[in-house]
């Protein structure tokens, strides 16, 4: 495992030498560490999906659009279906035993769900974040970030230091933890934790970031960090974010997918669903008559 | 309503009876404890003193009258063969429970394979023995008696615990540490060996240690697969000593200092066993699952 | 071996991954299904050979090799009803002694023992069960048996009036000093399993006792026990398969006399003793009719095991037969809790 210095002197020194520059401001999430991204965003098209769990019809026939480089929230009350659907689309849902779906959703122009598709890397290009921050308990913050790349076997030939600058700087996270990478990952606060997970999603390079409830576990001020985040991701990646706060959805997202029993009552911008919405329904939810 | 006078009390009757049943109670908890305890002083009462260098760096010779030796060869037979069984045991009890959470699940081949398991923890020692002595010794695959089959003998009664004991720790880990891992694109294999098993691996040596823990007290799969020798072999081809073997015979001998013998071979079989005990509960305790 | 996938580019994504990196995937299953699937063919194979070993000797005798009684080596006959009785009897006073002390015990810790202390009881009596079963028959035999020897004489000549129990002239080795050591061997199990199951009791059910007056004694057996009892039987029974499969400590205190004793403290044999004993010389016959003894015993603590898992999962009140009670049953009470 590489150890990068743990001193901030050394660090001033190495930034006076020409290493990792030093920021002393605010720490802002910095996607520009990442590197220059060539080409268009990539878009996330669902038709005709329908999710199982055994007998029980979970989703019954959705279709959607998730734009590039936009965030897309999806709202709807417990058990509506929206963590089932996010799953879809990273081919998780079929990892609980019982469960199964059928229809198509696009990368671009590819079937996630075509015949001899490999769900790993369907995994590795949507990506995904959970609402309990889970970061590898055995492992230290920088073997976190790697975490991604050393599972998928695509850490060969890389320079693992670099990778996991690059994706804690991207978050926002380095100046909180660069002189701590050696300690555990679950030593940091949830909020903290959380961006490590983020982090070690965005290592990997995916072109597409699911979001389970990111923030539900997080106190006000973690979240709207996250929240912050979120807005920069975008510039980079599409976001599908799954949320049960209707005011998280307003501040965070291009446009809103309202999901109910298993289906799409109504997908449109943000502004628009919470101020207009079309469907009955929708307006009941959002103004809290139910859910 | 008229005030009370004075708050009611209980019937003299019902409070004796509490007092009785309480005493009864601490009594049965007291009468648990006296073995252990009378255990422990005859052990280090009559084994202490046999304790010696000699004892722990001479073989017991066999001799009826005259020297008769230590117990050297008796330590280190019970070392090696149980070394053997562990090596054996352990990864296949690691495999099938990792098959029985990760794959199997809640199948129907997988509960077989749990209740059967389960069943096998409940069969006597001497069976194994049996079942070696009717499958390898009679046969006479690799010589008659030898010390590898005493090895395999100990490893079927250590399997079950250890398949008991690992899935239990596999299931603690928290489903997250999964599905994060498999959200990244990592294979199941690599999962497995790089998520799962690291997190469970103290709750593993526990539940490892207390299986070899079994496996050195046990004289009964012994007896049918290995019987016995006197000098060090070092050969797990050839026949071997070993603690719980040692004191058997010794036990059996009219002759008071062979008997002294078998208290200090009990003696030190004893603390072997306890320390690996101690350190299953240092371990578990020391990394409770974050 | 990698994902054959470029993304950064922006181009082609292709969701592909080599045969060869499918690999490890596929061997990982099929390796661990097969272990899984060892476990049941040694089971059964075990049982086929058992059962071909001792089908000479149910050849010759057919069932009166269980129900007849008449073990004589020298005349090569082999009618193992001595040995089953034995089995039986030591087994039941294992249970009689061990499981009212054993529950006892379990009881005090978790309603009465002062919190601080709970620990420290629990593992003492847990380390019990890692006391090797050479080392009980040593002490046995060398403490118990002698020590105890006067008191069981005493005990047969002042008690003469009860059959079996009194009248006769103890022995240093018997059916009682065998069954207590049992008990001792079977106490650590029981207490294990009646702390566990007694632990599960709802506090709301305990409560309601004590709010109604009752005394600490009446919560006890109003609140406690019943519903403790199922878990406390399964637990038991599970001791009781211990005590009937036991074989050195019982072979050293036992007597080895394969006939049926006329009173409690008489010499004695059990399947399993009768086994370890007499396996070194045993030849043809003599040799299956040990074989078949350990089928006997086999079955018996089979069907032992059975019924005891079923009487705890039924009464387990809906908890899981797994965690800490599987762990308990499969490494015996020297568990971290």
């Amino acid at each position: 495992m590489i150890h990068p210095e743990t001193e901030t002197k050394e660090s001033t020194a190495m930034s006076a030498a020409g290493g990792w520059p030093d920021q002393t401001e605010e720490e802002r999430p910095d996607l520009a560490a990442l590197g220059v991204r060539e080409g268009a965003g990539h878009s996330v098209t669902v038709r005709g999906l329908h999710a199982y769990y055994g007998e029980q019809h979970a989703i019954k026939g959705v279709d959607l659009d998730f734009p590039a480089n936009e965030v897309t929230a999806i709202i709807g009350p417990s058990g509506c279906g929206k963590s089932t659907m996010v799953r879809c689309i990273n081919r998780m849902h079929e990892e609980i035993p019982g469960a199964r779906a059928e229809g198509t959703i696009k990368l671009d122009e590819h079937d996630v769900y075509a015949p001899g598709v490999d769900v790993t890397s369907v995994r590795r290009l949507i990506g995904m974040v959970f609402q309990k921050p889970n970061p590898f308990p055995t492992m230290s913050i920088f073997d976190n970030v790697a975490a991604g790349l050393r599972l998928t076997g695509s850490a060969k030939g890389l320079n693992l230091r670099e990778q996991v600058h690059k994706a804690l700087r991207a978050v926002g996270l380095w100046n909180e933890v660069k002189h701590r990478l050696d300690s555990p990952g679950i030593g940091l606060s949830g909020g903290q934790q959380q961006r490590l997970c983020i982090a070690r999603t965005v290592a990997v390079e995916p072109e597409v970031i699911l979001m389970d409830e990111p923030c539900s576990a997080l106190d006000p001020v973690a979240t709207l960090k996250i929240e912050e985040l979120i807005d920069e991701l975008k510039e980079r990646y599409t976001i599908v974010i799954v949320t049960h706060n209707m005011q998280q959805a307003a501040r965070v997202s291009n446009s809103t997918v309202f999901m109910l029993d298993g289906e799409v009552v109504e997908h449109a911008p943000t502004t628009e669903i919470f101020t207009r919405p079309k469907d009955e329904r929708t307006e009941r939810y959002v103004t809290g008559k139910f859910g | 309503m008229s005030a009370l006078a004075s708050i009611p009390q209980i019937s003299a009757r019902r409070r004796r009876t509490d007092r009785i049943m309480r005493g009864v109670l601490l009594a049965g908890a007291v009468i648990a404890l006296i073995p252990l305890v009378l255990i422990l002083y005859y052990l280090l009462k009559n084994g202490l003193k046999t304790w010696s260098g000699n004892f722990f760096t001479t073989d017991p010779t066999g001799a009826f009258f005259g020297n008769q030796g230590g117990i050297r060869s008796a330590i280190l037979g019970s070392l090696e063969i149980v070394a053997l069984a562990t090596l054996i045991a352990i990864p296949i009890g690691i495999g099938v429970a990792l098959y029985l959470t990760e794959y199997g699940m809640e199948g129907w081949f997988a509960q077989t394979v749990r209740y059967f398991v389960d069943v096998m923890t409940g069969v006597p020692s001497i069976m194994f023995g049996l079942f070696i002595y009717i499958v390898l010794v009679t046969a006479h695959i690799g010589g008659g008696f030898t010390a590898w089959k005493g090895s395999v003998a100990l490893a079927l009664l250590m399997l079950p615990i250890v398949v008991r004991s690992a899935e239990v720790v596999l299931l603690l880990v928290p489903s997250g540490l999964r599905e994060a891992a498999l959200a990244l694109g990592a294979p199941r294999w690599r999962v497995i060996f790089r998520v799962v098993l690291p997190t469970a691996a103290p709750g593993l040596v526990t539940g490892s240690l207390l299986a070899v823990a079994r496996g050195m007290g046990e004289t009964a799969p012994l007896l049918f697969t290995v019987s016995t020798a006197f000098g060090l072999t070092g050969n797990l081809g050839a026949q071997m000593n070993t603690l719980p073997f040692q004191i058997y015979t010794d036990i059996q001998s009219p002759n008071p200092a062979i008997v002294a013998r078998a208290w200090g071979a009990g003696l030190t079989l004893v603390i072997l066993v306890l320390i690996l005990n101690v350190a299953a509960r240092t371990i578990a305790r020391r990394s409770r699952m974050a | 071996m990698e994902a054959s996938v470029t993304t950064v580019t922006g181009g082609r994504s292709i969701f592909e991954r080599s045969p060869a990196s499918r690999l490890p995937d596929r061997a990982l299953r099929w390796g661990l299904s097969g272990l899984a699937t060892l476990i049941l063919i040694i089971i059964a194979y075990f049982f086929a050979r058992l059962i071909g070993q001792s089908g000479s000797v149910f050849n010759r005798y057919g069932l009166s090799f269980v129900f007849g009684n008449d073990w004589d080596t020298s005349r090569n006959i082999y009618h193992g009803a001595a040995l089953v009785v034995g089995t039986l009897i030591t087994s039941a006073i294992a249970l009689l002694i061990g499981v009212p002390v054993a529950v006892a015990s379990a009881v005090f810790i978790n309603e009465l023992c002062p919190r601080r202390l709970r620990g420290i009881l629990s593992v003492l009596i847990d380390l019990l069960a890692a006391v090797p079963s050479v080392v009980y028959g040593l002490w046995g035999v060398f403490v118990l048996a002698p020590k105890l020897l006067p008191v069981e004489k005493w005990f047969a000549s002042t008690f003469s009036f009860i059959p079996w129990i009194g009248g006769g002239v103890p022995t240093l080795y018997n059916y009682f000093i065998a069954g207590l050591i049992l008990a001792v061997m079977v106490l650590p199990i029981v207490s294990a399993i009646s702390r566990e199951v007694i632990a599960t009791v709802p506090s709301e059910h305990k409560e309601a006792a004590l709010a109604l007056g009752a005394t600490r004694w009446e919560m006890i057996r109003m609140a406690v026990m019943p519903y403790s009892r199922p878990g406390i039987t399964g637990g038991a029974m599970l001791g009781l398969g211990r005590a009937l499969g036991e074989t050195i400590a019982v072979v050293l205190l036992i007597g080895a006399a394969p006939t049926i004793g006329h009173h409690l403290f008489q010499q004695g044999y059990t399947l399993a003793a009768v086994i370890a004993s007499e396996f070194g010389e045993a030849q043809d016959i003599h040799l299956s009719a040990l074989f078949a003894a350990g089928l006997v015993l086999f079955v018996l603590t089979l069907i032992v095991n059975i019924i005891a898992r079923w009487i705890v999962a039924r009464g387990s009140h809906g908890t899981r037969g797994t965690g800490a009670t599987g762990m308990t049953i499969a490494s015996g009470p020297a568990t971290e809790r």
